[in-house]
């Protein structure tokens, strides 16, 4: 089926998501979205898939204007779509999941579950997919889990898949994998959209690239232009892709975790007995893919989550048993993953969210008041030295960008006495600016001989920050490598295969 | 290279010891059967009755001295408490059904002692079948909760719905003479109420907590003042429909002990009867209720297939009403014959503590409300049979079993994960 998009445009409020977006998509075509965060790719595929309705312009479909007042109508015209954030019930079986909404039923309006167990059979085996229909899909590994949106779509005879951040959870050997997947399926006439900000993926698998940035093509690119091409249409200006730092200067070991076990609420271990020690001056990545232990690593070190055995020492002191402000006077600074829900108030002033650390004491406290002009003073002088860009220090966090209130967390966590930085997904959902001024930071504080841990799930940023690479899997370290070590080795690891 | 050795799951699972608490509470409670009811126990004869007077089949009483009959109860229960501890301590939570026996054991116990050289001995089908009649609006109740909770929306509002049902069917019922009038007229009434629930709920997205305590505190203030503003004055006309008449169904009826309980009943039970497995059907192997489901867990993957979220959470809510609706017509038209100011007396609140307790589930739920359907017979018979016992302590025995009940069941099902939260489409 043919695709075109003529003139989309979307706004929200004052804010232009999508402005005069115009773009065709051949049969068996795979076409890269390629943009960054914020630069309104996914909304323009909400527009494609009925989610939201565009304020102008239109979509065609084999040369007929279609309008889809939801995803039920785009669907039955062939549209397929995998968003970032899985669209399954986790307590259905995979079959349930991809039969919802479009289920075969016997003569009593019963569900016909055998028929959609075949129906996930036939196309698994198609594919080669290898998924067991009647698994619960809370059991299945993401990777799995992602087949199962693909399922899903075929299911429903998608001409054209849209993929959102298809790979963000994936390692690099599934993805390899999904880009097979891609190359079989547009084999087989079906076209595909892959919408990503990942370079190589899309050197990799496309056939044409759009760039997209703030809302607007600007341009249209070969796969064959390098990365530096790539990055520089899709940032708007030249882009250093490489992280400059010195050689690290080791100071005393600071850090020291020891058979750390850390439970979740159904007693699962996801931090599975785990060691390593961390030096002053030193950066060590904890690299993995989503969801094996990290957050519940970085969340046992700051004293949020209960630590069922194992010990947490920092230069001697023994936190094991310690609560988060404990942990905090002892120096330790933690950067969380979600900074909308842990990072940050968003109905609080940036002044606000600057002290939110030290508002038990001084220099933010006078008594049992809040000492108002030294609070803006600080305020001030931070939005300064950390390049937040805002109006004012009395806009709320909720207004900025996700750059700007990434760097509203880290200077409030920097700009403490700090002996130990934890820095989980320090630029998730960040523009490449604030990536590079974020990146400085966290090299400058090694540099001044801090204990610096970083928690990423991207490689990129794993391999440009680190001096050694622990690698996590289901709740275990696979291994610990410096970081020389190649993406093809740190990709087996982060699969479970040790060196 | 090698793999790192991972056991089946994501993540290898901690071996956590059960709690103890629950074995404990079984010993204590067997040692209590055991020196209270059988070493101290009252040195008279129990005598269990099975039939009722008017059955064709009489089966012969089973008389048994009260002290050697609570002694061996106490002491199998004794011995299914240190079993209980025996398995906690090797790792392994006691099994539901242990529970059940034992609780079964723990309430002969109970009704023995308390009619030890009572006349009328222990009424078995008096109190099985009063149980069944009593537990009814509580199992209408919960299966709207179920209905409503099932897609996403927390109703509180199921005793504003049972106590309008049971208005509603006792005014109508009295006017037009019909009591299947009344009975109609009580469901639409209820889903009249829940339609407000519903629509502000899922359309202006009003705190569904708020909006259910609000209906509730409506009900009774409308319910209230009609009462005495009109109903009152002028009761043999609009307060006085009576009941169902008992329907036996041949044959079925004529079983032993279980025929009378469950076979000679009035419409109302045999409507619980067919609407309990109809719940069951509809939610666990219909496309609807995949689709209710869905709607309930996570509504924004339900809606990317296609499933109208609103629509869906809507009905499910409203035809709940109806179904409190005949839960409150139970209370009046079904039992007790006329309307009593506030005559649901909390009825619902209890039924959404069974809808937990029965873990969504229609089948548990019922079970569930069938046990509190004890407790309410329980308070009036014990005072019968045995006048001068603190009733009070005797009623609380049955609750004590319900939470032995829930800590073996707790922590092993979640509740609908969208529950009580509203759905904003992008």
């Amino acid at each position: 089926m043919k695709l075109e998009l003529r003139n989309i445009t979307k706004r929200f409020g004052t804010l232009v998501a999508n402005d005069k977006i115009s773009l065709t998509l051949a049969p068996g075509e795979i076409l890269s979205l390629l943009g960054e965060n914020g630069a309104g790719k996914s909304t323009l595929m909400n527009v494609l898939y009925g989610l939201l309705q565009p304020d102008e312009g239109q979509i065609l479909l084999d040369d007929k204007a279609v309008k889809f007042s939801g995803p039920g109508e785009a669907m039955a015209s062939g549209i397929g779509m995998v968003h970032q954030h899985f669209m399954l019930i986790p307590v259905f079986t995979v079959a349930e999941n991809v039969v919802l909404g479009n289920e075969p039923t016997g003569k009593v309006g019963n569900l016909d579950l055998e028929a959609a167990r075949k129906l996930v059979k036939e196309i698994s085996d198609r594919f080669g997919f290898d998924i067991d229909p009647d698994a619960r899909v809370q059991d299945l590994p993401v990777g799995a889990q992602q087949r199962v949106e693909i399922i899903k779509s075929l299911a429903r005879d998608a001409k054209i898949l849209v993929l959102d951040e298809p790979t963000a959870v994936l390692t690099p050997q599934e993805t390899d994998e999904l880009m097979d997947i891609m190359r079989g399926l547009s084999k087989n006439g079906t076209s595909i959209i892959f919408i990503t900000h990942k370079l190589r993926e899309v050197q990799k698998v496309a056939d044409r690239i759009i760039v997209i940035r703030q809302g607007k093509v600007v341009s249209e690119a070969s796969p064959k232009a390098t990365a530096g091409e790539l990055a520089s249409l899709m940032v708007g200006r030249e882009v250093d892709l490489d992280t400059k730092k010195k050689a690290a200067k080791l100071g005393a070991e600071t850090l020291v975790v020891k058979n750390l076990t850390v439970l979740d609420d159904r007693n699962q271990q996801m931090v599975d007995g785990i060691s390593f020690s961390v030096n002053d001056g030193e950066i060590l990545a904890i690299a993995g893919v989503q969801g094996n232990g990290q957050t519940e690593l970085a969340e046992a070190i700051l004293g949020l989550r209960k630590i069922h055995s194992g010990s947490i020492t920092v230069a001697g002191k023994d936190l094991t048993k310690s609560n988060v402000r404990q942990v905090l006077e002892a120096g330790v600074g933690y950067i969380p993953e979600d900074r909308k829900k842990d990072g940050l108030v968003g109905e609080f002033t940036i002044a606000e969210n600057l002290m939110l650390d030290g508002s038990f004491g001084k220099p933010f406290a006078k008594g049992v008041q809040i000492d108002f002009a030294k609070r803006d003073e600080i305020a001030s002088k931070l939005i300064q030295e950390f390049d937040i860009r805002t109006p004012s220090a009395g806009t709320f966090a909720k207004q900025l960008s996700g750059g700007n209130q990434q760097k509203v967390v880290v200077a409030r966590e920097m700009s403490r006495d700090l002996r130990v930085l934890i820095a989980s997904q320090p630029t998730r959902g960040v523009d490449v600016g604030s990536i590079e001024f974020i990146h400085e930071q966290i090299v400058a504080a090694r540099d001044a001989g801090k204990t610096v841990v970083i928690i990423s799930t991207e490689l990129d940023e794993v391999l440009a920050l680190a001096d050694r690479i622990a690698v996590m899997y289901r709740g275990r370290i696979v291994g610990i490598v410096d970081a020389k070590t190649t993406r093809e080795k740190l990709g087996k690891m982060m699969a479970g295969i040790a060196a | 290279m090698k793999n790192v050795e991972v056991t089946p799951g994501m993540f290898s699972s901690a071996t956590v010891r059960p709690s103890l608490k629950t074995p404990i509470t079984l010993v204590v409670a067997s040692l209590v059967v055991l020196v209270f009811f059988g070493f101290l126990g009252k040195a008279g004869d129990i005598s269990f009755v099975w039939s009722d007077k008017r059955e064709a089949l009489q089966l012969p009483p089973f008389i048994v001295n009260s002290m050697f009959f609570c002694t061996i109860v106490g002491a199998v229960l004794l011995m299914i408490g240190l079993l209980s501890v025996a398995l906690s301590i090797r790792g392994t939570r006691t099994p539901v059904w242990l529970i059940a026996i034992y609780s079964l054991g723990a309430m002969m116990a109970l009704l023995g002692w308390l009619a030890t050289e009572a006349t009328q001995g222990v009424q078995m089908i008096f109190i099985l079948s009063n149980t069944l009649v009593l537990a009814i609006p509580l199992i209408f109740g919960g299966m709207a909760g179920i209905m409503s909770e099932r897609v996403g929306v927390v109703n509180i509002a199921i005793e504003g719905q049972l106590l309008t049902g049971a208005f509603v069917s006792a005014i109508v019922g009295s006017m037009t003479k019909n009591l299947y009038v009344g009975l109609i007229a009580a469901m639409i009434a209820a889903a009249l109420l829940s339609t407000v629930l519903a629509s502000l709920a899922i359309k202006y997205l009003v705190e569904q907590i708020i909006i259910g305590v609000l209906l509730n505190v409506l009900v009774i203030g409308v319910t209230n003042f009609l009462y005495s503003a009109w109903v009152d004055d002028d009761s043999i006309n609009l307060n006085f429909p009576g009941t169902f008449e008992k329907l036996p169904i041949p044959l079925l009826s004529e079983i032993p002990v279980l025929g009378q309980v469950l076979f000679n009943n009035r419409i109302t039970v045999y409507l619980m009867f067919i609407l309990v497995p109809l719940l069951w059907y509809v939610l666990f192997r219909t496309k609807l209720g995949l689709r209710a489901r869905a709607v309930g867990e996570h509504p924004l993957a339900a809606d990317t297939v296609g499933i109208n979220v609103a629509k869906t959470r809507f009905w499910w809510v409203t035809i709940g009403g109806a179904v409190a609706g005949l839960g409150g017509a139970a209370l009046t038209i079904g039992n007790v014959g006329s309307f009593g100011r506030e005559m649901s007396a909390g009825l619902g609140f209890i039924a959404l503590a069974v809808v937990i307790l029965g873990r969504w589930q229609p089948i548990y739920v019922t079970l569930g409300a069938l046990l509190f359907g004890f407790t309410i017979i329980l308070k009036v018979w014990a005072n019968q049979v045995s006048p001068g016992i603190p009733v009070d302590f005797i009623t609380m025995v049955p609750y004590l079993v319900t939470l032995l009940a829930v800590a073996g069941f707790a922590g092993r099902v979640k509740p609908p994960a969208a529950s009580g939260q509203p759905y904003v489409k992008g």
